[in-house]
């Protein structure tokens, strides 16, 4: 079998954190290479090396295949045709103007080798999204790419749309394509992968072959071992301080009920995807929803109402810490009051950055701090505004790990105090090691909820099941 | 001084270094530029400007902008004109409150809303004046003279204007929300700032700051004309921006603006003085302008 991608020793860091720690890879041709892994554990950031959009630290990328990578976000110009669409960049040219005659007789050829069925001067606008992958991967052919790198394109689609890709797949793969399959579904892997390599914390665990088990697979996938990471300092639980009751938001997310009381927290776990950013933006009053009830400390929360929900005594610190939590062209003391700028005052700024040992003066731009240090401000910002309970949705994604465990003891600390907290993560060991009770969210339902002390394997169980719809 | 605290002094006072080495270069060229009467002179003819930029500051560090700052100058004086002064300042915050509420409520872009407020306020002033100018009552008339000889009350109110601009953008919640809405609009609406209500706010002062600037200007002109202030949103913004503020929001401080207005009105006076061509006198404005944007994109990198 011929070989048309070797990746050796592949490491690659970003700032303290490594997220490819001497990964080995080889893309054969007419195969199918499933890269699996939860979410953080360096999928992409390979993709991304493989595609060259990142340098390696160190290792290397051999081969002379030419690469396509389709990634969940479509890369497609929705004004535009099909048939522009698909010789973007490379458009025909008569004249110096577009041949559109040309480009109306090779747009056939493109999508039947795909499978697709849909009129070349339709706008993509129009089609569906099964249909706009199919036009992408159509594009990536037609520039005889020897390697197809497919980034989770099934989390979009429905099963019959799955079925179709995968079809296709199987289809280039008998025409010598290597193609790289990024997925959760279990079920998919076990339909049509070739090998199966293993993803954990940046480093390759083990490389499968295509009869694996399902059990195989979440074992090498979320590991063994680490509960002594996670401070946990259990507490006595009190009054129910956040209730979400019957909370809906069509398409979104169903019926969804978690109570966190007094002294509690509460993991939310589930794959990306799954609706739990939404339901806790939901529950702040960030978005509306449907129907359903929040209510904190037994006062119900009016619905889409940010400053309702400050006032009744909830926070938020948000997932994308860059994105919605900072000010980044403001210090340190500004993002720290902006949650309670009537409270404005030197000394409780100071107190606070201290006593969350920010490593960063009060007057320094939030910018030049640490993802970590960065993060113990969005926490510092609600702590001054006093809540009763704190959402936290990946609060320590790309922390690192001495600021992780800083973070874990500041959890430990509000619960002390009577403070509950809702724990949304990515992170199985962290959200099982700091959560009294584990709510599993997948196709945005509560698909299950764990005691104290589940294991992984019973996490990803519940994460990774079908629910029909 | 360390290389770093000079790099650090002149990043932050880039625009006053330069208004410096600009009034240096002009007084060697043209000692007459340091005439007292002159450098009050260049300082009344910065007041207009500057007033109307301190509001334009407002809406600039909350990540917006204000087009119609111009026209609503001229439509408040055009009022003050025909009723009374307070009236035209009140028409210019209603004005402001009304791009506010279209940009907030109507999420229409700021550059669009203030637009058509552009062409609204401009063709109310017209319609009022039926295109005749109209003579300012002596409380106007008053905001436009010298109280002595040495003390012109448009420079007065300058000072007094940045003073309270100052103010609002460091002292006030308000203040300090706007950077933090110009900053990251989504983190601040996740920390519970009403983003909405606070833009209402904003741009009713851009617009109470425009009508001054309007009143101020037909106070020395002694008359409000229909077609007064045109174009002035233009200079407005580019005292904003030679100030050193940004125009994706976040970044920006009243003695910026109030040094940005002043590097306008001495070029201009300078250019006068050194009997540059008025036509050229605009390609050299355009080419300072350029170069003051350019400098600062060059120090963020």
């Amino acid at each position: 079998m011929k070989t048309l991608i070797t990746a050796r020793g592949i490491t690659k860091h970003f700032g303290a954190t490594k997220a490819l720690d001497g990964v080995d890879l080889d893309i054969n041709a007419g195969e199918v290479h499933v890269l699996l892994g939860e979410n953080g554990a360096g999928k992409s950031t390979l993709v991304k090396v493989l595609a060259g959009i990142h340098g390696p630290d160190a290792g290397t990328v051999e081969g002379t295949a030419s690469l396509a990578v389709i990634h969940q976000e479509l890369a497609l110009v929705p004004e535009l045709s099909v048939a522009e669409n698909l010789f973007l960049n490379r458009l025909p040219r008569r004249f110096g103007f577009v041949d559109r005659a040309e480009m109306r007789r090779r747009a056939p050829e493109l999508l039947d080798r795909v499978g697709l069925d849909v009129d070349p001067n339709a706008k993509v606008r129009d089609l569906g999204i099964a249909q706009q992958q199919m036009i992408e991967i159509a594009r990536a052919l037609d520039k005889d790419a020897g390697v197809l790198i497919l980034d989770e394109p099934t989390a979009v689609l429905t099963d019959t749309e799955t079925d179709r890709l995968l079809e296709i797949m199987g289809q280039l793969r008998g025409n010598g394509v290597g193609l790289v399959f990024i997925t959760h579904h279990l079920d998919e892997i076990q339909r049509i992968a070739d090998r199966i390599t293993v993803l954990r914390d940046g480093r390759s665990v083990g490389v499968l072959g295509p009869k694996a088990t399902t059990q195989h697979m979440i074992e090498l996938m979320v590991g063994r071992s680490i509960e002594e990471q996670y401070p946990r300092a259990r507490q006595r639980r009190g009054k129910p301080l956040l209730k979400i009751s019957n909370l809906t938001r069509r398409g979104v997310f169903r019926d969804i009920n978690i109570e966190v009381r007094a002294g509690e927290v509460v993991g939310i776990a589930g794959l990306v995807g799954a609706g739990r950013t939404e339901v806790a933006r939901a529950a702040f009053g960030v978005d509306d929803y449907d129907y359903g009830k929040v209510e904190v400390d037994g006062k119900p929360l009016r619905r889409n109402d940010v400053q309702a929900a400050i006032k009744a005594g909830l926070g938020l610190v948000p997932e994308d810490r860059k994105g919605q939590g900072l000010v980044l062209t403001a210090t340190v003391g500004r993002n720290l009051e902006l949650a309670t700028l009537a409270n404005r005052d030197q000394k409780r700024l100071t107190d606070i950055a201290g006593k969350l040992r920010i490593k960063g003066r009060v007057d320094q731009p939030v910018k030049e701090l640490s993802g970590g240090n960065q993060q113990k401000v969005v926490i510092g910002k609600w702590l001054l505004a006093d809540p009763k309970v704190l959402i936290l949705d990946e609060p320590t994604r790309g922390v690192d790990v001495g600021a992780k465990v800083e973070i874990y003891e500041l959890i430990n600390r509000m619960t002390a105090q009577g403070r509950a907290v809702l724990l949304v993560s990515s992170d199985l060991p962290e959200v099982i090691g700091m959560s009294d009770r584990v709510v599993v969210m997948a196709h945005g339902r509560v698909a299950g909820e764990l005691p104290k002390g589940a294991t992984q394997d019973q996490v990803m169980a519940l994460a990774v099941q079908e629910i029909s719809a | 001084m360390t290389t770093i605290s000079i790099r650090k002094y002149a990043s932050e006072n880039g625009a006053l270094a330069g208004l410096l080495v600009l009034a240096l270069v002009i007084a060697i060229m043209q000692p007459a530029f340091l005439n007292t009467q002159n450098l009050l002179n260049v300082g009344v003819q910065a007041a207009v400007i500057a007033i109307m930029a301190f509001g334009m500051t407002f809406v600039v560090v909350a990540g917006g902008i204000d087009l119609s700052v111009g026209s609503i100058a001229a439509l408040a004086a055009m009022v003050g004109a025909l009723t009374a002064g307070p009236v035209g300042l009140v028409v210019g915050a209603l004005c402001g409150l009304i791009n506010g509420a279209l940009v907030s409520y109507g999420k229409l872009p700021p550059f669009i809303a203030t637009l058509a407020m552009l062409s609204v306020a401009r063709g109310l002033t017209l319609v009022f004046s039926e295109g005749q100018p109209h003579e300012t009552d002596s409380l106007v008339t008053f905001l436009g003279s010298n109280l002595t000889p040495m003390l012109p009350l448009p420079l007065l109110l300058m000072l007094l204007f940045f003073g309270i601009t100052g103010l609002i953008l460091t002292r006030t919640n308000l203040g300090r929300r706007m950077y933090a809405i110009g900053g990251n609009e989504e983190a601040a609406k996740l920390s519970g700032i009403d983003v909405r209500r606070q833009k209402l706010w904003i741009y009713a002062l851009s617009g109470l700051f425009a009508a001054a600037a309007g009143l101020v200007l037909a106070g020395r002109l002694g008359s409000a004309g229909p077609q007064a202030a045109v174009g002035y949103e233009l200079d407005a913004i580019a005292a904003v921006v030679i100030g050193g503020a940004s125009l994706s929001g976040g970044v920006g401080r009243a003695t910026g603006t109030l040094v940005g207005a002043l590097v306008l009105a001495v070029l201009r006076n300078g250019l006068n003085l050194l009997q540059v061509p008025p036509f050229w006198q605009q390609v050299v404005i355009g080419v300072v302008i350029a170069l003051a944007a350019l400098l600062d994109s060059l120090r963020r990198r």
